[in-house]
């Protein structure tokens, strides 16, 4: 489990993040949504460390992260995935070096053990004998799974997706996202994906966090999606009269949607 | 006010960076890794520019002499012996890595840049690497090595350039011009050549590390930085030359 307490991030005099405090299960996929410049990506970068609070604190299952001394924060590392939002796959190593770089970095494996780990993960994510191609070589769709491959490679406990559905269609979003929720479920993890994208809230939001303006607007999970009378929750997620009236329909007819 | 704070901040940024580029590797093979590739992008990568720069640097210097010797009472062979050590002592350490800036830094500017706007080094940062270490120690290792070994040969072959140029045109003889070469010489002037060449390499790929490793924004700002650590690394070089030529002459 990954606990925010009191978090706030102040970029100059702009306060981008103001007093989080939130709790991201193990074992679930735990999603940040909000408007674009709500401090999404801040928060998850405060969480991942790339950032450093202004105040408040972040655990990591109890252990507060801020005291970490070098070698602790190095092995806690080991023990955390992220797919980026861009994948940020290395350009100039093929699939399986990319996937294959933890390995190699922090292992002393033996190269058929390597190869072994690289193709299981390739499976895992449903792709087959890519491992010779280059990331330019691949759909953005094959590149997000390659990107999912290298982050579970060093078996996480705990997963980070930065807009794992951005500039996917919608069928390969959903792929994705549940590609992401049956990692979560199969491997125990703790898995926080931050997003926009409306299906991913309604597919696989065990627990999600609503960011407005820099603090948390509302919390729950998808079934508590369709009946909440949050209006800043509803004006997100069904900001089209499509959506609305769908929203009304399932109200009216007691289903889930 | 405001020029001297921003450089003293470049300055305790550059050298931050330079402490933690040089810590102990997560993996020592994959360091070796990194420095081979590095060695022959940068010394196998550059010997055809420097071999070039270096053959019509010799040339011309030893064409200017003899010119201004022309009608003296300088002996001819002369020319052979300031041809080498003007050489030796400045041209090739010089002017290669004047050169090696603008090739070598800008690419290593736009490399590590490219990482860092494409979010490469924080997916590195986030697996556990250290990636100021694992980016630029072993750019700078594989620098420090082969840039000395690209300055020797840029040295020979401007002394053949030199040749090239005076002998065949009848300028002078052959003998004449390998006495002059063969004349006066002076092993430390090899060791100054040697201790500016690294000196020079240590500037030009810390410097383009640091514009690549800090770059913030889009491809504007990664051309600036691009160009930046060009700029920079030949002025740092130019006043690294002079305060070597005060403490080693």
């Amino acid at each position: 489990m990954i606990r925010t307490e009191n978090v706030t991030k102040i970029f100059g005099d702009n306060v981008v993040l103001s007093n989080i405090s939130a709790e991201f299960h193990r074992g679930k996929t735990n999603l940040i949504i909000g408007r674009s410049g709500a401090g999404k990506t801040v928060l998850l970068k405060l969480l991942v460390g790339l950032l450093t609070p202004s105040s408040g604190e972040i655990y990591y299952d109890d252990v507060r992260f801020s005291s970490l001394n070098k070698k602790s924060l190095r092995s806690l590392r080991m023990k955390v995935g992220m797919l980026f939002q861009a994948s940020a796959l290395f350009d100039s190593l093929s699939v399986e070096e990319n996937i294959r770089f933890p390995l190699d970095m922090f292992t002393n494996m033996t190269k058929k053990e390597k190869t072994d780990r690289v193709n299981f993960c390739l499976e895992r994510v449903s792709l087959g004998a890519i491992n010779d191609k280059y990331p330019s070589e691949i759909s953005g769709g094959m590149q997000k799974r390659v990107g999912i491959a290298r982050a579970i490679v060093l078996n996480p406990e705990y997963l980070f997706c930065d807009e794992p559905n951005s500039g996917l269609d919608p069928k390969t979003s959903i792929v994705i996202d549940e590609l992401i929720r049956d990692i979560t479920y199969d491997h125990n993890i703790t898995t926080i994906i931050n997003t926009h994208d409306m299906n991913s809230v309604m597919e696989v939001g065990d627990n999600i966090i609503l960011l407005y303006k820099g603090e948390i607007a509302w919390q729950g999970n998808k079934d508590e999606v369709v009946y909440s009378e949050n209006e800043i929750l509803q004006d997100f997620i069904f900001a089209s009269p499509f959506l609305q009236r769908l929203r009304t329909a399932a109200i009216d007819e007691g289903k889930h949607l | 006010m405001l020029v001297i704070t921003g450089l003293l901040e470049h300055l305790g940024k550059y050298v931050i960076m330079m402490g933690t580029a040089f810590n102990r590797p997560e993996k020592s093979s994959m360091y070796y890794k990194e420095t081979m590739r590095q060695m022959n992008d940068i010394g196998v990568g550059s010997l055809v520019i420097v071999i070039l720069i270096a053959l019509f640097i010799g040339a011309v210097t030893a064409i200017q002499f003899a010119y201004q010797l022309d009608g003296t009472l300088v002996p001819v062979y002369y020319i052979g012996y300031i041809v080498r050590d003007s050489t030796i002592i400045e041209l090739a350490p010089t002017i290669t890595c004047l050169v090696l800036a603008g090739k070598v830094g800008s690419n290593i500017a736009s490399e590590i840049g490219g990482m860092r706007q494409k979010e490469h080094i924080d997916a590195m940062e986030i697996m556990g690497v250290n990636t100021a270490a694992y980016l630029i120690m072993p750019k700078v290792v594989a620098a420090v090595i082969v840039i000395p070994l690209l300055v020797a040969i840029a040295a020979f072959v401007s002394v053949m350039g030199g040749y090239l140029a005076v002998v065949p045109t009848g300028m002078m003889s052959s003998q004449e011009y390998v006495q002059g070469v063969r004349s006066f010489f002076d092993s430390y002037n090899v060791f100054m050549m040697f201790v500016k060449a690294i000196v020079f390499a240590y500037l030009l790929t810390t410097i383009s590390a640091y514009q690549g490793y800090y770059v913030r924004g889009g491809s504007i700002e990664l051309g600036k930085a691009s160009t930046n650590a060009v700029v920079i690394s030949d002025i740092m070089i130019l006043v690294a030359d002079y305060l070597l030529a005060v403490l080693l002459t």
